[in-house]
């Protein structure tokens, strides 16, 4: 199978503290994989590195056929060529419309000249409202983003996500805080992106990993601890040492 | 599916323009010159400049307001603007004069000879005679209109580029852009700057080779003032309204995100801070000729924060708070400081107004920020709200507003 990411002998150093150590890690084009580990142990800066948030000290990502190396790309030029990303914490433009923050995330010309002269399609407005209807937002597209729940927050990022239509999506602790039906909903939704594209879930919540039915790597201290199924990676001893067994 | 037009998305601007032509032409009929004289010549100039003022205003509102750029040295390019046209105005204006007292002389004056008088004219004051280089097109109204776009423009994308590069932002960006405006300042405080140091330009009210009393010149430049701010305000709605809005809203709450969704926020930063440069600009090649008087310290740091109160206290985020604000403050500002409310005589204290103008500008910038953070323009939404109080969406403007409290009332 080849590899649409892959990440390299990666290290990062916050301050002295090394964050990330020697951290390498592939991901096909239509997989999806799940990261756990305990808190601290890189996850989010893993997702900052490849996205071009925070520069790696030493080693490679690569991306795509042609072997693009990441670490030198601003974060703007990341996204454009297809890496998606959600946060930790819900991040949508509260200010706005439920429409009007999917609109911005369509998958578009994005410099400031063609933004400015941008308008709206029909084919567009279609496409937002087929998201909207994905998400489970469709009654909610006039409404102000802020005045959401915490759920459907989290879900209109997710659909800000697949309007990018990027083919990697960065899924940071989906399923934070969200109710056990909330929870099922952002399962289907992520299955189903990745029959078409690799997702990469953070998550802590075990039952959300076990749902997911995929591969999962375990991050400790920075570095991969161990990868496999979930059975293969859970039977693991010195993952219940410093994971599951807390 | 049906597209709506602008107008009918922001039925505010419509409302904006139409106030806007109906003050024009309000004033243009209780004129001196236009009609039944009911206002001064002076006032007439007063309103004028206050439209330049709302139009600077809009300017911030778009960079601070929308895109969330604390902007503290837009009044820098707003002096560029003024001195770029005061360069033509003083240079024709005295090469008439010179040209006239030479006239009589019996031998005709040489191009040479002309220039060195109108030279020493303009430069005297600062021990000179010598045209400095960048007096180069101060022949030329056409150059030097176009350098009232260029030279703010210009100092805006550089000093733009630099900052937003290195990804400065918040109160550091303010810091910065107050040094530019104070390095500006003090960099023409000089007498060898070439702009006559701290006397700057002057004259500037005479337009040369016109000679309508300053009673019509007046009324002209109100009508050049509201033109612009009415262009002004449409552009700026036109670009706040859109998916460009959408854009620099996200900047302002949340600049990584929209970085992450693949918009480089710095050429969008750069982007606005260039336009409204440019706006500034063109309100003070508006301002000066009213004022007829440009000098350094019109590009003082103080002259910025002033214009960022202006819009706070009007209610940034929406254009119409902004042009409020500013008029509002400034109007009230002018009277207060033009010394004609009483002094109060507290018998141990006599309250001077021309300075406790500014303690209670002061104060009122603290309370409308604590308590009253959508400024002037939020009172709009009160009456919005009472009738509507689950109103999703986007602002529907003050037209609306005004009806309903009308209906309110009712
Ligand atoms: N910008 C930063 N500066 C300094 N230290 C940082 C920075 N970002 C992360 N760290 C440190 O790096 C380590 C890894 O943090 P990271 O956020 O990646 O953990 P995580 O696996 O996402 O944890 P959690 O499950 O709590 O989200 C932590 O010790 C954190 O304190
Ligand atoms: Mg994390």
């Amino acid at each position: 199978m080849s590899t649409l990411l892959e990440v390299s002998g990666v290290s990062v150093t916050f301050d002295g503290y090394r964050a990330i150590r020697n951290l390498s890690f592939n991901i096909g084009p239509a997989e999806m994989r799940a990261i756990i580990g305990p808190n601290g142990a890189g996850k989010t800066t893993f997702m900052d590195i490849v996205t071009g948030k925070t520069r790696p000290d030493e080693g490679r990502v690569l991306w795509g056929e042609k072997s693009i190396s990441l670490t030198r790309m601003s974060e703007a030029k990341i996204a454009q060529i297809g890496i998606g990303r959600k946060f930790q914490r819900p991040t949508v433009f509260e200010d706005q419309s439920v429409f009007d923050n999917l609109l911005l995330s369509l998958k578009n010309k994005r410099g400031p000249f063609s933004v400015l002269f941008y308008r709206k399609t029909p084919s567009d407005t279609e496409r937002v409202h087929a998201l909207a209807e994905e998400i489970g937002l469709a009654d909610q597209l006039p409404r102000k983003s802020g005045e959401l729940s915490h759920g459907q927050k989290q879900w209109l990022e997710i659909g800000m996500l697949l309007a990018q239509e990027p083919q990697l999506l960065l899924v940071d602790e989906p399923a934070a805080g969200m109710t056990p039906e909330e929870r099922e909903h952002t399962t289907s939704l992520l299955v189903q992106a990745a029959k078409t594209r690799a997702v990469v879930v953070v998550e802590h919540d075990m039952e959300f990993v076990r749902r997911l039915d995929c591969r999962v790597t375990v991050l400790h201290e920075g570095s991969v601890l161990a990868e496999g199924s979930l059975d293969h990676v859970t039977a693991n001893q010195q993952v219940i040492d410093v994971y599951l067994g807390r | 599916m049906k597209r709506e037009s602008f107008f009918a998305r922001n039925p505010s601007v419509l409302v904006f323009i139409a106030i806007l032509a109906l003050f024009t032409l309000g004033v243009t009929l209780a004129s001196e010159a236009f009609g039944a004289g009911l206002i001064s010549t002076s006032f007439i100039k007063t309103l004028g400049k206050t439209l330049c003022l709302c139009l600077i205003a809009v300017a911030m509102d778009l960079v601070w307001g929308f895109a969330g750029i604390l902007s503290l040295g837009h009044f820098a390019f707003f002096g560029l603007g003024g001195y770029m046209v005061g360069m033509w105005l003083m240079y024709e204006r005295t090469r008439d004069i010179v040209v006239a007292s030479m006239a009589n002389a019996p031998i005709p004056p040489t191009p040479a000879e002309i220039d060195a008088a109108i030279g020493t004219q303009i430069f005297g004051v600062v021990g000179s005679s010598e045209f400095p280089a960048i007096w180069f097109f101060s022949g030329s109204l056409v150059m030097q209109l176009l350098l009232v776009l260029l030279v703010p423009g210009l100092l805006a994308l550089i000093f733009g580029w630099l900052a937003f590069r290195s990804r400065v932002t918040g109160v550091y960006l303010s810091i910065l852009t107050q040094a530019m405006t104070l390095a500006l300042a003090l960099y023409l405080f000089q007498n060898d700057s070439g702009l006559r140091g701290n006397n700057g330009l002057s004259g500037l009210q005479n337009l040369p080779g016109v000679t309508a009393s300053q009673a019509v010149v007046s009324v002209w430049f109100l009508w050049a003032s509201a033109l612009a701010l009415g262009l002004g305000y449409l552009l700026a709605a036109w670009v706040v309204s859109g998916k460009f809005g959408s854009v620099i809203r996200g900047i302002r709450d949340d600049e990584a995100r929209v970085r992450f969704l693949g918009y480089s926020v710095e050429g969008y930063k750069l982007f606005i801070f260039t336009l409204t440069a440019l706006i500034a600009g063109i309100a003070g090649a508006l301002y000066y000729p009213q004022a007829g008087i440009i000098n350094p310290a019109e590009v003082a740091p103080i002259a910025s924060i002033y214009l960022a109160v202006w819009v706070a206290i009007g209610g940034r985020g929406r254009l119409y708070g902004a042009v409020i604000g500013a008029a509002f403050v400034s109007l009230v500002s002018s009277w207060f400081t033009g010394g004609q409310v009483p002094s109060v005589n507290l018998g141990v204290y006599t309250i001077n107004w021309v300075e406790w103008w500014q303690v209670i500008l002061g104060l009122s910038f603290v309370l409308v920020t604590l308590f009253a953070p959508k400024g002037i323009g939020g009172l709009f939404d009160l009456a919005q709200g009472r009738l509507v109080p689950n109103r999703h969406g986007a602002d529907y403007g003050p037209d609306q507003g005004a009806l309903m409290e009308r209906e309110g009332r009712e």
